[in-house]
């Protein structure tokens, strides 16, 4: 089962990584988004896999899942929201100051 | 802590209050009381150490800094040290009493120049006493940064600010060079005390890293101490305030190179190669100042590479002085041992006649506001005291007796002559060429002094030259030349007051290795109807009559030519730097994220897939890995759903479907977690993907439709592939990183938060209590970081920026 979700997450990077190239400032966004999901999806994957009980002191048994990625995934979901908030405002604001969202028009002056 | 470690940082200390100064005695001059600090230090050292280094002894002090590197900043003393240090604190006592009427207090910044010069004092020192090659580095480059800083003390006018580039970059190479030097020493030896690299010479003899060593020390030698062709740093920084350019560029900073050599000669000293490469260095680099100096028409010009000449005269004797380590004859060692002698007793002469002149030449431009000699003329009867002290001093660099220049190049043509019998290292009967060009050299010597003599102080005075009232300087400006030209006169006509403190404690300790008991040896104004003698007069006589000829010559094309050719390499070497730079620059700042991106990513795969090849990561993959679980079918239908989202991303037109599908695999990896029996997470995400949601719907009602991204084929081939790698990559990656984490036997650190999250935590969600409870600082910080976004988005949805700023 492995193979196949780690196969997955090679084409949620892929997908992720051309969207980041693009000139849309909307597609960077959803790459940096995209890419996000993997990383998550690929932390509990390392992990090991357990369809087992929840990580709850009352129903832990010898098959319960591992509540550490658990931990860490959570930190990193609200993080990732926090930034993708971010980068969605930023992009509503530059699109305001320069009426445009294409970053090939936002390079600025050729020699600064 | 030693006396001689506070020595090197009293000057520091001082400097932190040098600023404070200023506003606390505002009406008081600060160089008085930055003058206490070169006073007490040549009290000092000459009361605790003079009787210690005239019996020949020496003193190591040691505090750890980083002993595990082998950094220790370890101080050393004896008679070659000591010599710096008296010139050191000597001269410098008397060009900050000199600064103190040359500087005006109300127009120039005092702090800012006290501060560098304090600095330069104590790091001069630091290079002179240290006995740890790292630590003598650093002090050595803190002595460069500080010329450059003085170089540019007027910084808003364009030639200080080119010359203090220039010296920087010259000095700072040579530094490098240097520094790798002696990690090459370090390399042959293991240590980076200069005490046991010298125990250690033949050692290092025989290593065949012994000629880069040298080679790349020398370079720093030679940068520093103005030997061609990096002597043109020299000239351009004439620019500096005059008592900078007779403390820095005559007297100390560039004599560093000097003591470097000497005190590298017990580990390099008595190899041809040391020996021929100083001494031809040394000759032409003298030769070339006197041409050179000979065409200058600015008094400084002049002294600077007069400076050079008498550096490259100081550099050849040394170079000769290193065969006294070869010659395993008692006859020829004290032959040989002479030259050290002769450069120890010329060392301090230059800083005395060359540490006035440029005084003397200071007092000229403050007093007629002029340096060029074509303007100058007569100025004898007008500065009486001015004129002597500078007849004093230019008769001592021609070699007129009875003045100290004149014992020194006696001894130098003796030298020289000597040099020629040398048995060993290849002279021959061509040798001859060694005294010719010395004698050559001393001729344009002889001639740039004279001609610098009529042109200032005799001819006619032109009043209509000057913009000021031409007089004589005020008393506190001539203090310091006069004691300078006083000592010019003792040193001439009692030689032997310094030989058994200075001169032959130093000669002792930079020939170390030598097999006889050297004897004190004794200077004498008279040597006798030698051939040196001769030499003299030969240079005198052919000096007078090539002057009276000076109305010829100056008309000669040749004599117009000032500024260095040297000089090319630098200017083009420094154009093309800049203009490659600026190239280089332009090609990897292109303004466009997409391309630093591409060079990241580009970086990151080729980096992991090398890793990844070399390491073999694939080769010992164990069996089975795929095994731990059968995959259920509707394992197969979620991870499609989730991937297929994902794929169709790219190809989506419209801003509301591409919202919606970037939702879809939101909520696809809530219930990938949902699966895997992570109910916090996949709560968490689903409450996130609708937040989300609603603010990139917010946000996207006022952006535009998004444009097809066809602009260029090559551009989207390059990101597929370059996206195709990555994802390549990950799968690999991750594979290969699973497999070793089953092949690897360890236990996991959550067996600590499972077993512990009701007795220390009092929770019964291991989750929540790790993050609560156990990782606590981390959820506060996370809270702040959401905290500055939210102040971050009011920030930029209502402010409203005025016009013109850049967002």
């Amino acid at each position: 089962m492995e193979y196949l979700i780690f196969i997955g997450i090679g084409v949620l990077f892929s997908v992720g990584t051309y969207l980041l190239l693009c000139r849309s400032l909307l597609r960077v966004i959803g790459g940096f988004m995209v890419i996000s999901h993997a990383v998550h999806m690929l932390i509990l994957t390392m992990a090991g896999l357990n369809t087992g009980s929840a990580p709850l002191v009352d129903l832990s048994g010898s098959d319960s899942t591992d509540p550490l990625p658990h931990a860490v995934i959570l930190t990193a979901i609200v993080i990732g929201f926090g930034l993708t908030s971010f980068l969605i405002v930023l992009a509503y604001r530059t699109y305001k100051a320069h009426k445009t969202d294409d970053l090939e028009k936002l390079r600025g002056a050729d020699n600064e | 802590m030693s006396l001689l470690h506070w020595i090197i940082l009293i000057p520091f200390l001082a400097a932190v209050f040098v600023p404070l100064l200023g506003r606390v005695f505002p009406r008081v001059h600060t160089g008085w009381f930055v003058l206490f600090v070169p006073l007490t230090l040549v009290v000092v050292s000459w009361v605790s150490y003079s009787s210690l280094i005239a019996d020949g002894e020496s003193m190591l002090h040691t505090v750890p800094w980083v002993p595990m590197l082998d950094i220790n900043f370890s101080v050393y003393i004896d008679g070659l040290s000591f010599l710096f240090l008296l010139l050191i604190t000597g001269i410098g006592a008397l060009v900050v009493l000199y600064s103190i009427y040359y500087l005006d207090k109300k127009k120039e910044r005092l702090q800012n120049f006290y501060v560098y010069l304090l600095m330069f004092i104590g790091a001069m020192l630091g290079v002179v006493l240290s006995d740890n090659l790292i630590v003598l580095y650093a002090f050595w480059e803190l002595t460069s940064l500080a010329s450059t800083l003085l170089i540019g003390f007027w910084f808003i006018r364009k030639k200080p600010m080119f010359g203090a580039q220039k010296s920087m970059l010259i000095t700072v190479f040579g530094g490098f060079a240097m520094l790798v030097g002696f990690m090459l020493l370090y390399i042959m030896t293991g240590t980076f005390s200069i005490r046991e690299i010298i125990g250690e010479a033949d050692v290092i003899m025989d290593h065949a890293l012994f000629l880069p060593a040298m080679i790349l020390v020398l370079l720093g030698a030679f940068t520093k101490s103005v030997q061609f062709p990096f002597h043109i740093w020299l000239p351009d920084a004439m620019e500096a305030p005059t008592p900078v350019s007779a403390y820095l560029h005559s007297a100390t900073m560039v004599k560093a190179g000097i003591y470097l050599v000497a005190r590298m000669m017990p580990i390099f000293g008595g190899s041809a190669e040391w020996f021929w490469i100083i001494l031809i260095t040394g000759l032409f680099t003298m030769f070339w100042g006197a041409i050179s100096a000979v065409r200058q028409k600015d008094l400084k010009a002049i002294l600077a590479f007069s400076t050079v000449s008498q550096l490259g005269l100081i550099m050849s004797l040394l170079g000769v002085g290193s065969a006294a380590l070869y010659a395993q004859d008692p006859e020829l060692e004290m032959m040989y041992a002479g030259a050290i002698v002769t450069a120890m007793f010329h060392l301090i002469n230059h800083s005395t006649f060359k540490g006035s002149l440029f005084m003397v030449a200071g007092i000229i431009d403050h007093e007629t506001g002029t340096r060029t000699l074509y303007k100058l003329g007569g100025l004898m009867t007008i500065m009486p005291v001015t004129f002597t002290v500078s007849a004093v001093g230019l008769a001592a660099m021609a070699g007129i007796p009875p003045f100290n220049g004149f014992i020194s190049k006696e001894m130098f043509f003796a030298n020289m002559i000597e040099v020629t019998d040398l048995p060993f290292f290849g002279m021959g009967d061509w040798s001859i060429i060694i005294p010719m060009i010395a004698w050559i050299a001393s001729i344009f010597t002889f001639i740039y002094c004279a001609y610098m003599f009529y042109k200032t102080f005799m001819g006619k005075y032109d009043r209509a030259n000057y913009w000021v009232d031409v007089h004589e300087a005020s008393p506190g400006l001539l203090v310091s030349p006069i004691l300078l030209g006083g000592l010019v006169i003792i040193l001439g006509l009692f030689p032997n007051i310094l030989t058994n403190v200075l001169i032959h404690p130093s000669v002792t300790s930079i020939l170390t290795g030598i097999s006889v008991e050297l004897e004190p040896y004794s200077l004498t104004l008279w040597h006798g109807f030698e051939i040196e003698l001769f030499m003299s007069i030969g240079v005198v006589a052919v000096g007078v009559i090539a002057f009276l000829y000076h109305n010829k010559w100056t008309e000669w094309e040749i004599y117009s030519k000032d500024r260095d050719v040297v000089n090319i390499f630098y200017d083009q070497g420094i154009g093309k730097l800049q203009d490659g730079s600026q190239w280089i620059t332009r090609l990897q700042m292109t303004g466009r994220l997409r391309d630093y991106f591409v060079y990241m990513l580009v970086f990151i795969v080729m980096l992991l897939a090398v890793t990844m090849w070399r390491s073999g990561s694939f080769q010992d993959l164990p069996e089975g890995i795929a095994s731990t679980m059968d995959t259920p079918l509707y394992m197969y239908v979620v991870m499609f759903t989730l991937v297929g989202a994902a794929a169709v991303l790219p190809f989506i037109k419209s801003r509301i479907t591409f919202i919606i599908t970037i939702g879809v695999l939101g909520l696809m990896v809530a219930l990938f977690f949902t699966i895997f029996s992570a109910p916090d997470l996949a709560l968490t995400q689903l409450l996130v993907e609708t937040v989300l949601l609603i603010v990139l719907m917010l946000a996207f009602r006022h952006l535009p439709e998004m444009t097809t991204e066809t602009e260029n084929r090559s551009y989207n081939t390059v990101n597929v592939l370059i996206a195709a790698s990555v994802g390549a990559l990950v799968t690999m990656l991750s594979i290969s990183a699973y497999a070793l984490r089953l092949d690897l036997d360890f236990t996991a650190i959550s067996d600590y938060f499972i077993e512990n999250a009701v007795p220390l935590g009092g929770g019964y969600n291991i989750v929540n209590v790790t993050l609560v409870d156990f990782r606590g600082f981390d959820t506060v910080l996370e809270a702040l970081v959401l905290g500055i976004v939210a102040l971050a988005i009011i920030m930029l949805v209502k402010h409203r920026f005025k016009g013109g700023e850049d967002i």
